[in-house]
């Protein structure tokens, strides 16, 4: 076991309304299998002891799948491996580091505090059409919708996404297109998703043109930072599918 | 107080039917001028909230997640059962119920149980209709595996991330539900106090999050839907936000708490490594097909583990349960690696881990048969420990998981406070003493899914639309209450921080509440938590205000409420003479060291009245019925 002694450069903000500022602490005694939000437990802990405000960032299951955490780390979201912020250890860290930490940066997830950000945009996005319209109890048996394998596990690639934004965080553009494209893809391609797909990829798209998140220009950031490497082939289908319902719909 | 359990009578297999005709309905027309208030967006939540809406109530549902997706349920891993017998191996509804009750040991009602096997095969159709990509065969349909507690292949499931693909299908629903107009979120929001008027649940207390509003919200009914509470332990494998205030505030406004000792302890997670360890991570337990679980003979044996020869290595398990070995249930295999720890001969810095060992399963099947099987998982392991599974045995040690015990609530959901309502975890209802794999996510969706749609409406049929109100004196004693529980933190001012006292009261509660109980450690850990409860009201600093995002603020909050159900769970597990599932206490054992249940005089669900604070809560009895099984003792040799 290494411990270690850092130098940890992170934004401070106190509301959404307030100007930030980066700030340096210094950390001694960090044991290399501590996680890097342990880390920070630590450093909270010595900051309540020292009477100053603790480091508000978001967490939760500190297993990679809720996608809560949400930290830019020497300028890559979720830091240097590609991984869950929560899922990174300190040994990929040396004694004397001085490692940067910030929010995720994009116009439609405004700062909340500290390294907090609000991500409802994405919530709203589903809300326009990320689902298929089925009413408790109206299901038929679920063998009789037969679904070749390759397909299936197609749709389940694409329906891995946790929903974080580090794509829209690595994003020069902050386009938010990975994300939407994930559910747009899993349900464009499974049969229960057929009935509404062209309405779907219509509200959805433009909901999040409406949220205010950039255009994309296909240089693939996002899914290099993706920690469940969600695929840019999501892309290039959400393209199709807008466009062809563009060219067909009546809606909208 | 009588408690009336409401199990409709009549042939098992008929019972719900019977009841569902039974129960009053809500005219679809009326359906709009009633207000439900959902607490929670897990599996629970979500299911209930989009179906709900669906049949025309309007709903509100509250999460303090940024957003509904990140609920708690998402990490589940394994699976789901549902007695489809796809496999045509022999499964039915009735052994879906069998295996449960039996699992349970015997602390659960049959009459629930058995709705939940009904129920099972209707949850598969549903999510595989909303898009839940389910994993599959060649021919394109459904596939199994097995699971622990079971002899059929009735678990569904989607790669390691079964959680994750049925909770995104709920809040799809519910998102639907929401753009129709008839969901109403409130996120990072968290109810803090339960309002009870007449006798009647009539709505519910929050804090805005991001703005410290505290503000009343007010329905005809609402649905505690708030998951476990694992975390009393500080160390669990729950996210680290889950906590007990929506049904402890419950509590303390009349529902009776069920069962709370009963908690189940998973045999397989990655051991502690250090004080700052802020959480545990659970590894699949279908490890134990292959991995072998052994210590040193001797204690205090520091050699490396290859340098250690067979002979001088103990495979505890296979020593002791010859026919069951490695398979032993969670509770058997967790005490056992208990056991050889205390005597000394635990492994790795901390000493408090056993080896799961797969060079022998390497040796026989090849590395890559091993790598296809559980590659993933030994990755994660590797991530976490820094260690390669594939060439030293892996370290493993028990850890808090899930929590059978809850709120009591009868056949429909209902806590004994009249239109308050638990669903999933946050209720003690199906699982007994003990929860087999597989059987949450089935649990959580069934009840928000197939039952509370139909039991709600004979609660608001018979009491009707009335105008609702948060201007009332029950309403203002409530936000009265919250605001000075905040305050009172705020200025205190103390020197302990809210960790500090919370690793504390989890510490106290694994030792002397955790896998094996004494009466003599339970009564030790009585005074400890008594002595945390008066150094968290004297002593804990809680910096920041009250409009503002404060995280130790929301934390010491939910401390407040653990310590006092901290001291329920010991009090519970004093109060059960006898061992069973999770629960075991060390003066009851059989001559092989094996829990023994006494039916005679614990065949019930114990349910605690809350009297005031520092007062002893008062026990109540739900005596358990069993018509269609026959009660035997467990054995795995
Ligand atoms: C690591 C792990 C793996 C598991 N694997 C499996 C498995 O394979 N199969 C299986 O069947 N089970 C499994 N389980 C158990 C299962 O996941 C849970 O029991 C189940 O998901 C709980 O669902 P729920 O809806 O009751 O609660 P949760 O999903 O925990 O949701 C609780 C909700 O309530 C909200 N909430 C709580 N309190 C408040 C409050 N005061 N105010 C506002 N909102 C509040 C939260 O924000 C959240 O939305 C696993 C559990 C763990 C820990
Ligand atoms: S905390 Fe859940 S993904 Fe990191």
């Amino acid at each position: 076991m290494n411990t270690m002694n850092l130098t940890l450069k992170i934004w401070r903000q106190p509301n959404a309304k307030a100007k930030g500022e980066m700030k340096s602490y210094k950390i001694s005694g960090i044991n290399d299998h501590m996680s890097f939000l342990e880390m920070l437990d630590v450093l909270n802990e010595d900051l309540q002891k020292k009477n100053e405000d603790p480091v508000v960032f978001d967490h939760d299951c500190r297993e990679g799948i809720c996608g809560s955490c949400s930290l830019v780390i020497n300028g890559r979201p979720h830091g240097p491996q590609q991984t869950t912020t929560c899922q990174l250890h300190m040994r990929s860290f040396k004694d004397g580091d001085t490692i940067y930490i910030e929010p995720w940066r994009a116009k439609a997830f405004p700062v909340i505090k500290d390294l907090m950000v609000d991500r409802s945009a994405f919530d709203r996005i589903q809300h326009s059409g990320g689902y298929v319209s089925v009413n408790t109890g109206s299901a038929q048996d679920a063998n009789n919708l037969p679904i070749g394998k390759e397909i299936a596990d197609e749709a389940f690639n694409s329906a891995t996404c946790i929903g974080c934004g580090a794509c829209v965080a690595a994003c020069k553009n902050a386009s938010a297109m990975l994300f939407v494209s994930a559910k747009i893809s899993q349900l464009a391609m499974l049969p229960q998703g057929q009935a509404e797909r062209k309405k779907r990829a219509e509200s959805m798209v433009a909901q999040m043109d409406a949220e205010g998140f950039g255009a994309c220009t296909n240089t693939g950031a996002c899914s290099a930072e993706c920690p469940k490497e969600i695929s840019m082939a999501n892309i290039a289908m959400m393209n199709r599918e807008y466009l062809g319902a563009k060219l067909t719909s009546e809606a909208v | 107080m009588i408690l009336d359990s409401k199990i409709p009578a009549g042939p098992l297999a008929e019972k719900w039917e019977k009841h569902k005709f039974n129960l009053k309905l809500v005219n679809p027309a009326n359906k709009r001028k009633y207000d439900v208030i959902v607490v929670g967006s897990g599996l629970a939540g979500a299911s209930a909230a989009a179906s709900l809406a669906e049949l025309g109530y309007n709903v509100k549902v509250f999460t303090y997640h940024d957003s509904p997706r990140r609920a708690h349920s998402i990490a589940a891993q394994g699976g789901i059962n549902a007695a489809k017998n796809y496999q045509n191996d022999g499964d039915s509804i009735h052994r879906l119920f069998y295996d449960t009750i039996k699992g349970g040991d015997y602390r659960a009602r049959e009459g629930n149980v058995y709705r939940l096997a009904q129920v099972s095969v209707d949850i598969i159709d549903q999510c595989v209709a909303q898009g839940v990509p389910f994993a599959r065969e060649y021919g394109g349909l459904l596939s199994n595996r097995s699971f622990g507690g079971a002899q059929v292949s009735r678990t569904f499931y989607a790669r390691g991330q079964t959680g994750q693909q049925l909770l995104l299908g709920a809040y799809s629903a519910m998102n639907r539900q929401i753009a129709a107009g008839k969901v109403k979120l409130y996120t990072r929001c968290e109810m803090l106090d339960l309002v009870v008027a007449d006798g009647k649940a009539k709505g519910i207390i929050t804090r805005n999050l991001i703005t410290g509003a505290i503000e009343s919200h007010a329905g005809h009914a609402v649905l505690l839907c708030t998951g476990g509470y694992g975390n009393v332990y500080y160390l669990s494998t729950n996210a680290m936000m889950c906590n007990v205030t929506a049904t402890w505030r419950a509590h303390k406004r009349g529902a009776l708490f069920g069962n709370p000792s009963f908690t189940q302890i998973h045999p397989t997670c990655i051991p502690v490594s250090g004080d700052y360890q802020s959480k545990l991570t659970l590894m699949s337990e279908s490890l134990r097909n292959d991995g072998r679980v052994w210590v040193p003979m001797k204690a205090g044996d520091n050699r490396l583990p290859t340098d250690i020869p067979e002979e001088e290595r103990d495979y505890f398990l296979e020593r002791k349960y010859p026919s069951f070995g490695n398979l032993v249930p969670r509770d058997v295999a967790s005490r056992n690696a208990k056991y050889v720890c205390d005597e000394g001969r635990g492994v790795g810095n901390t000493k408090l881990a056993v080896y799961l060992d797969f060079a022998d399963a390497i040796k026989r099947d090849t590395e890559a048969v091993v790598k296809a099987k559980y590659g993933n998982l030994f990755d994660m392991y590797q991530q976490i420990t820094g260690e390669n599974p594939y060439k030293t045995p892996m370290r493993i040690y028990p850890a808090v998981h899930y929590t059978m015990g809850g709120l009591w609530v009868d056949y429909n959901l209902m806590t004994t406070v009249p239109g308050c309502y638990a669903l999933g975890e946050a209720n003690f209802s199906d699982h007994g003493a003990n929860r087999l794999g597989a059987s949450a996510l089935m649990q959580g969706l069934a009840d928000g899914y197939f039952v509370i749609p139909y039991t709600l409406g004979d609660y608001l049929a018979s009491t009707g639309a009335g105008k609702l109100s948060t201007d009332t004196p029950e309403f203002k004693e409530a936000l009265d209450g919250v605001q000075k529980r905040i305050a009172k933190l705020l200025t205190m001012k103390g020197e302990k921080t809210v960790d500090e006292l919370h690793r504390k009261l989890g510490l106290t509660i694994w030792d002397y509440c955790g896998m094996s109980r004494t009466e003599e450690g339970l009564k030790k850990a009585k005074a400890i938590v008594a002595d945390i409860k008066k150094e968290f009201e004297t002593n804990v600093k809680v910096l920041g205000g009250n409009e503002e995002m404060n995280q130790s603020l929301e934390k010491a909050l939910r401390l407040a409420d653990f310590i006092e159900l901290g001291a329920l769970m010991i009090q519970d597990a004093l109060d059960r003479n006898e061992s069973c599932g999770g629960h075991f206490r060390e003066e009851y054992q059989t001559p092989e060291g094996e829990a023994l249940r006494d039916d005679d005089n614990f065949a019930y669900v114990s349910a605690y009245e809350y009297t005031g604070d520092n007062q002893a809560p008062v026990l109540h009895k739900e005596v358990l019925q069993f018509e269609n099984v026959k009660l035997t003792q467990r054995s795995y040799k």
